[in-house]
């Protein structure tokens, strides 16, 4: 069961590729949160069950409600427009993504090491990876923000893989999450809507040597 | 203590928050010095004590809580005579001040932290206080320094994270799940080195956003250019050191490991690549913060340099960043009163200092003799021991390299310096020049001395906690 709902998580990442909508980013991460909080129901079988009510809520209210709904309003509130805008045209994005998880899947196999839930380490890096490309090939600072929490996303799969072992690793991920997500939508996409006009990348670039 | 320390700072930090008085503002920032100092005198006297668990009182650790207590007093002061003069509204002074203390609590806490998960956590708290602290002018440039600020620190504090993570895999081979530094000594012969190097890889990257290396050293740049001058000199002194800690706690540990050596060139990599950007930017900038920002980033190269040559290395490598934080953050906040009296920090508009403020034009002279280690600078002594071990090491190529950097980036220094000193800037109308008291130079004067002194004739309570912060490291 969890290695159907990771494989989906995986089909989600190359739907994000190719979305063209603003919209669509945001469902696709309210998804990709509902299906964290299955994969938590499904793994974490040896942690107490208080720490797992509150890792699966975090998952269900925060990853895939709170942040989705505030991305929804902070678009809407900046008039950001629909379209994605990046770089490289779908179909490239489409290959990259495509390239970046066979590569993974590569890797894992190479590796030879009994602890390793080695589907858990394919999906976490592929989506790490992919978020990364996201950041690098997109122009919006909320589309920036977005391959973050794709980030983010993934790196909470890869704690869950050690989240039997050492339950602690997946609080402190949360955290992470909270808190960085908290810092950097909250307080600071609220203001450069109000400061930039238009969100763009191109825009912060004055901070100069000479 | 630690617990009444970081409960009564947080206290401190909300008392600040909401107060829009400037007597209790004044009250409270006093009262937190007091505590900040309370504690250090607390951790020197319980050394090697452990509390609470998470929080050690070792050489390290208390090294850098007294370089943090002395370079946050006059932090506090001149941030107050910094707010005055500005005339910010108390809404603004009561943020600025409650996050300086957030700041100062939060790398004093992450120095003593003994478990790498707690170091993480402090670091995560210092990216919070220190963007409040960069926003602090609420313009278009603030805001574009912020964002990359933050942005590119989560996204190190992630990799710092995902390093975590790959450690815990590494250490479930040796049977173990706690990931203090001590347990992870204990174990560090049975721990699996493919994830190991792994871990080392990400924890390094994302621990340079702090320390100002290469990958990451960009979004500290701006952020010191931004930043008030005297946050600007914790941010270029005692928050990089924090970065420094969390490197070198981990290399402590994979120093003990056949990886080594392996450490040693991904380290001697980055710290050369970061003493060449720093030249390249030296030569060409024109801002003055940002001038002394990319010679910080030099500065950590040539540490690193040290840890990585070995030997006699590490030993400099520990002297040079406390001595650097000393000097670095005089300079920040001197450049508070250059400010003042220039009303600009680019190069081009400032110049004749020794006219205007010769007491501050002593601070400034003498700040670059120390920042570019000539004797009887403090640094010289640092930096003549991380040449001294590379040579040991006989890395003869990468010592020439570096030397011809260093020399480079002296010239850009002394040229920027000079014409800020002595010549006179263009159509610069001098009827408006603040009168600058004296006194405010003192702390920066104070600040030098101390970094000369404890190169030149370090004591020996100095010598013997540089001595036990490298004991756990095979030469």
């Amino acid at each position: 069961m969890v290695d159907v709902l990771l494989i989906v998580f995986l089909i989600t990442l190359f739907y994000m590729s190719i979305a063209n909508r603003m919209r669509t980013y945001v469902k696709v991460l309210a998804l990709q949160g509902f299906i964290m909080f299955f994969v938590v129901f499904f793994q974490l079988k040896e942690i107490n069950t208080l720490n797992l009510i509150f890792i699966m809520l975090e998952t269900i209210v925060f990853k895939s409600v709170a942040v989705p709904v505030f991305l929804d309003y902070l678009i809407k509130r900046n008039k950001i427009t629909r379209e994605a805008e990046p770089y490289l045209p779908n179909f490239v994005s489409l290959i990259i993504t495509t390239f970046i998880v066979i590569v993974t899947i590569l890797l894992s196999n190479s590796i030879i090491d009994p602890y390793l839930d080695k589907i858990f380490f394919v999906v976490a890096l592929s989506t790490i990876f992919t978020g990364l490309y996201f950041i690098a090939s997109r122009r919006k600072i909320i589309t920036h923000v977005m391959g973050y929490l794709v980030i983010e996303n993934g790196v909470f799969v890869l704690s869950l893989a050690v989240g039997n072992e050492m339950p602690m690793l997946v609080n402190l991920g949360i955290m992470l999450d909270i808190f960085a997500s908290v810092l950097i939508l909250g307080i600071f996409l609220n203001k450069i809507g109000d400061v930039f006009k238009d969100v763009d990348v191109d825009q912060l670039t004055s901070l100069k040597d000479y | 203590m630690i617990a009444i320390y970081l409960i009564l700072s947080l206290l401190i930090v909300i008392g600040l928050f909401i107060n829009r008085n400037k007597i209790f503002e004044i009250t409270f920032a006093t009262l937190f010095a007091i505590l900040q100092w309370g504690m250090t005198i607390y951790a020197c006297i319980h050394f090697r004590n452990t509390e609470l668990g998470y929080f050690t009182y070792d050489a390290l650790g208390v090294l850098l809580l007294l370089t943090l207590s002395v370079i946050s007093v006059p932090a506090l002061i001149h941030s107050y005579i910094y707010l005055e003069d500005q005339g910010a509204p108390p809404q603004s002074r009561s943020i600025y001040f409650a996050s300086i203390v957030l700041l100062i609590t939060a790398i004093g806490a992450g120095y003593l932290a003994n478990h790498i998960a707690v170091t993480w956590i402090f670091t995560e708290i210092t990216t919070l206080s220190a963007s409040a602290l960069i926003y602090h002018h609420r313009n278009k440039l603030s805001l574009e320094g912020t964002w990359k600020y933050v942005f590119i620190c989560a996204i190190s504090i992630t990799f710092v994270f995902i390093g975590i993570l790959f450690l815990s895999l590494s250490l479930l081979h040796a049977g173990s799940d706690d990931l203090s530094y001590r347990n992870l000594l204990e174990n560090s012969a049975r721990m699996n080195p493919f994830w190991l190097r792994l871990a080392f890889i990400f924890i390094f990257t994302g621990f340079t956003a702090k320390l100002g290396l290469v990958p990451m050293f960009t979004a500290g740049i701006d952020a010191k250019d931004k930043a008030p001058a005297p946050a600007g000199a914790l941010l270029a002194s005692v928050l990089m050191n924090l970065g420094f800690i969390g490197i070198f706690r981990f290399y402590t540990v994979i120093a003990n490991t056949p990886l080594h050596h392996w450490a040693n060139l991904i380290i001697a990599i980055a710290a050369f690549l970061s003493i060449f950007v720093a030249t390249v930017y030296m030569i060409k900038v024109k801002n003055i913060k940002r001038m002394l920002a990319y010679s910080g980033i030099e500065h950590m190269g040539i540490v690193m340099l040290g840890v990585a040559a070995g030997g006699i290395g590490y030993y400099a490598a520990i002297l040079h960043i406390v001595l650097h934080a000393f000097v670095k953050s005089s300079l920040f906040f001197q450049f508070t009163q250059l400010y003042r009296v220039f009303q600009d920090k680019n190069i081009y508009h400032v110049g004749n200092y020794f006219k205007y403020n010769p007491t501050g034009a002593m601070v400034v002279l003498l700040g670059f003799i120390s920042a570019t280690a000539m004797p009887p600078s403090g640094l010289f002594v640092s930096e003549f021991l991380v040449f001294k071990s590379l040579f040991e090491s006989s890395q003869i190529g990468l010592l020439v390299g570096v030397l011809l950097l260093l020399t480079m980036i002296i010239w850009a220094f002394g040229s920027n310096i000079l014409k800020i000193l002595f010549i006179p800037p263009v159509d610069f109308d001098d009827s408006k020049v603040p009168v600058i008291s004296p006194w405010e130079s003192l702390t920066q004067f104070v600040l030098l001395a101390a970094a000369v002194y404890l190169g030149l004739n370090p004591p020996m309570a100095f010598v013997e906690l540089i001595k036990e912060s490298i004991l756990l490291i095979p030469n």
